[in-house]
């Protein structure tokens, strides 16, 4: 067990170091874009005074580099500072009316959306791409197969929006069963949210069905060439029984890894899904800070998706070596 | 009701509506209480707010000035001006000198009695040191705020300004509790139809009917409001498609046949004052010749603008900003399209052809940079050869917009001929985009002033004419078309039989004006 200690430490002090170089990297190319916060709020407002008083608000007037680290020597106390929306609008009425509106109280809620969506898609989609993956090895090669290829590459070819609507033009305009619009917010009821939440759940399912049910069939029939898979079937054993006794808890590795990144995706890739269903999660919160160059937000968003697909990966690693007893008992 | 008094409806320049307006327009017996409007509207952002200072798009002033808060006077759905928390409103000669009465017995939501000093301390909002407030160019021109009692204020002038109740009306000058302003801009408490229930910013606002109202029996029909945030236009469509939402905002022309084909459904359309323009900087060669401005118009043709642009949702606009939504609107045949004339115009200037860079961006208005090339196919037969450049949408308005010498606009137009012209065609303003001044027309800029300060509606009929007359001849901003507020509405809503054409969805003020059906 020491040695995953070991590794699990390793890992997240590179993980540091990631999120580290991801902020550099965010932080350059926002700074990159062209228009300032500035610019964008005032939009055909923009008077000359209106724009200098502003960046002199929230220190934009100050040089690229000492903005960084000013922010950088905040986030390592875990202080990712004020949204600049919050801190011009408390220019405007004074602090009173702004507290308690930093970046981390803004996203706070918007995370947690985001978290019901990956939960209620990772509980529809994991049993499914696997169940399915499974169904696919056991009838490797029939049309059951084929079908099952088909239907999963081509809603991965798809752009996310595409399945979207045609989800929309479904199971929302034709056949009017789910709602269109996923607004949920604060106080909803769980059936509610559940079912306003159905029709993204439903298109990310979609998205990432094939990796994780490709990588299944793929682990499966790898291993039915093994010797101890044919004795187990000249034992008499059915196949789906040989399947998921035997032959699925050595195929978990590979199959446990493929689902720690499809999860990281749902909380990473969810930005056009959640725009096209107007679903006010993190991705939402994301598309209009960017829009509106608020750094401190894209900053925040940007580490959280970064650590998201550094502890996915870990905790994927971890998992596939517990699941290896090989590795767990190192000699 | 309003009560105005008969002198100053007769003085005041809004003399004419004020009359239409005691007619109102609501046939208040068909209206009826009870119910929730959901509506999707695109426009909001996480940073929005209850400052009125920051209000600049449809959302926030549907939720601002048309539910929670009101301002001292209000434009009607005809587009006369009625009073909100003033009742009635008197000028002196010079037109310097303005005194409103206000409202007794209003009460705002946290239950503080509204009076003159709520009033002053919100209008000083605007101009205090180091504020941003778009609307500070409103209040700045006051020299002083008194206050005669507890309800009366009297606002003095640096020069006389006729239309200075309309300005009132602006949807940023939102009246605040006095002393409790932070707080009533942090929890949305004013003195609207309907009181902050929720607000998730750039997601959600729901607000309540309050119980009673001085408005009870003309507006505030609805018991509940939900507004979402539907940015996305597809996503809009769908909302209204699936019944999801009441209303939208802005609907998409290429689809709008999917919302025609539904019979639960009906478009509503609207001509304003909002219009897209192509402003020139004419103090800068070649468009500093008056010719080259003519030669530049004849080559432009309107009619196709409006056809493949606006999809026929617009009309075609004779290079003034003076629109439907204005009360003194010239009854001005447009420049046509005509390749000889533009010639001519060219020959005039000492030129034989023309080569000038056309900047657009979707930033301006959707379709920019298709009604750019569609110009420069048009002007080619003239000789005239127009590059367009195509801008990036970010900081348009900072990079591109009266920094390039010809470039894509819009403007959503003003309720007052000369608040429109104060803001875009006034020597030396901010926004003036056509750097107009008195090089180019001497009288313009004369006829502005004088007209400013004029309470006679004929004389100030008679002299906005004449401004817009040279606009449509001399000016530097060529304004093919004025483009209608269209949005849509399901058939459980009901809307009066005339809705504003001031700003979209009613003015902003469809949670006061509409009722279920």
């Amino acid at each position: 067990m020491s040695n995953v200690l070991k590794i699990i430490l390793q890992r997240l002090l590179l993980g540091l170091l990631t999120l580290f170089v991801v902020s550099v990297v965010i932080f350059a190319a926002v700074n990159m874009l062209p228009g300032d916060f500035a610019e964008v709020i005032l939009g055909q407002g923009a008077t000359p005074d209106a724009v200098a008083a502003i960046r002199r608000d929230l220190g934009l007037d100050q040089p690229l580099v000492l903005r960084y680290f000013h922010w950088l020597g905040g986030a390592v106390q875990g202080d990712l500072g004020t949204s600049f929306a919050q801190a011009n609008f408390a220019s405007f009425v004074g602090e009173g009316a702004a507290k308690g509106a930093t970046v981390m109280q803004q996203i706070a809620p918007r995370f947690e959306n985001t978290m019901f969506l990956a939960g209620v898609t990772a509980l529809i989609a994991v049993p499914f791409a696997v169940g399915l993956g499974i169904l696919a090895a056991l009838y490797r090669n029939t049309a059951f197969d084929k079908g099952a290829n088909v239907f999963a590459l081509s809603s991965i070819s798809s752009p996310e929006f595409f399945l979207a609507y045609v989800l929309i033009l479904f199971l929302a305009v034709l056949n009017p069963i789910l709602p269109s619009l996923s607004n949920i917010y604060d106080g909803m009821g769980l059936g509610e949210r559940i079912e306003k939440t159905l029709l993204p759940a439903l298109t990310l399912t979609l998205v990432v069905t094939a990796h994780m049910m490709r990588m299944t069939r793929a682990a499966i029939i790898n291993l039915l060439a093994s010797p101890y898979i044919e004795m187990a079937r000249l034992k008499g054993m059915k196949p789906m029984h040989v399947i998921v006794r035997h032959a699925l808890p050595n195929a978990l590795a590979p199959i446990i890894n493929v689902i720690a990144l499809n999860l990281a995706y749902l909380i990473t890739g969810v930005v056009v899904v959640e725009v096209v269903f107007v679903y006010p999660g993190i991705g939402q919160l994301f598309v209009d800070a960017v829009k509106n160059r608020d750094i401190p937000v894209v900053q925040a968003c940007c580490l959280i998706f970064a650590a998201a697909y550094i502890l996915l990966n870990l905790l994927a690693d971890i998992l596939s070596i517990l699941s290896n007893p090989r590795l767990r008992h190192p000699k | 009701m309003t009560s105005i008094s008969r002198r100053s409806l007769l003085r005041t320049g809004a003399a004419a509506g004020v009359l239409a307006a005691t007619g109102l327009p609501i046939r208040a017996q068909e209206a009826k209480r009870g119910g929730r409007l959901v509506v999707g509207l695109s426009g909001a952002n996480t940073s929005d707010n209850w400052d009125g200072r920051t209000h600049s798009d449809i959302f926030m002033t549907s939720s601002g000035q048309g539910a929670v808060f009101d301002s001292l006077t209000e434009v009607a759905a005809d587009g006369s001006l009625v009073g909100e928390l003033a009742t009635d409103w008197e000028a002196s000669e010079d037109a310097k000198t303005w005194t409103f009465n206000l409202r007794k017995g209003v009460t705002f939501h946290n239950g503080k009695k509204f009076g003159a000093d709520d009033v002053i301390e919100s209008l000083q909002l605007h101009v205090a040191e180091g504020s941003k407030s778009s609307a500070a160019p409103l209040v700045s021109p006051i020299t002083e705020m008194k206050k005669l009692g507890e309800h009366q204020v009297q606002f003095v002038l640096a020069e006389g300004n006729a239309d200075f109740p309309y300005l009132m009306s602006d949807y940023h000058l939102l009246i605040y509790p006095a002393g409790q302003i932070e707080e009533a801009i942090a929890q949305g408490i004013g003195t609207g139809l309907y009181r902050n229930v929720s607000f998730d910013p750039g997601v959600r606002w729901v607000g309540q009917r309050v119980e009673s109202h001085y408005k009870d029996g003309q507006a505030g029909w609805f018991d509940e409001i939900e507004f979402i945030a539907i940015n996305d236009n597809t996503a809009r469509m769908n909302a209204l498609l699936t019944g999801q939402v009441d209303a939208i905002n802005r609907i998409d022309f290429k689809t709008e046949s999917l919302l025609k084909a539904n019979p639960a459904i009906r478009i509503q359309e609207v001509p304003g004052n909002q219009h897209y323009t192509f402003p020139m900087l004419t103090n800068i060669a070649p468009f500093d010749d008056v010719n080259v401005r003519r030669a530049l118009k004849h080559g432009i043709n309107r009619e196709e603008l409006v056809q493949k642009i606006l999809f026929g949702h617009g009309k075609v606009a004779a290079d003034s900003p003076i629109g439907a939504a204005n009360q003194y609107m010239a009854d001005l045949d447009p420049i046509p399209y005509d390749p000889d004339k533009a010639k001519f115009y060219l020959k005039e200037a000492g030129l034989d052809s023309l080569s000038v860079d056309l900047s657009a961006s979707s930033a301006a208005f959707e379709g920019a940079v298709d009604a750019a090339q569609l110009y420069q196919a048009s002007a080619a037969p003239a000789g005239i050869d127009i590059n367009v450049v195509q801008e990036p949408a970010d900081g348009y308005w900072s990079n591109v917009w009266i920094k390039k010498p010809w470039c894509a606009s819009y403007w959503s137009g003003r309720a007052t001929e000369d608040w429109m012209f104060s803001s875009a065609y006034q020597e030396g303003v901010a926004w003036n985009d056509s750097q107009w001044g008195t090089d180019d027309s001497e009288r313009f800029q004369n006829l502005l002033v004088e007209a400013r300060a004029t309470l006679d509606p004929s004389k100030r009929r008679e002299m906005y004419g004449e401004m817009q007359q040279i606009l449509r001849d001399d000016g530097g901003v060529i304004i093919p078309m004025f483009a209608n507020w269209v949005q849509a509405v399901s058939n459980k809503v009901a809307t009066p039989d005339t809705i504003g054409n001031l700003w979209q969805m009613d003015n902003a003020r469809h949670a006061e004006r509409w009722w279920m059906a």
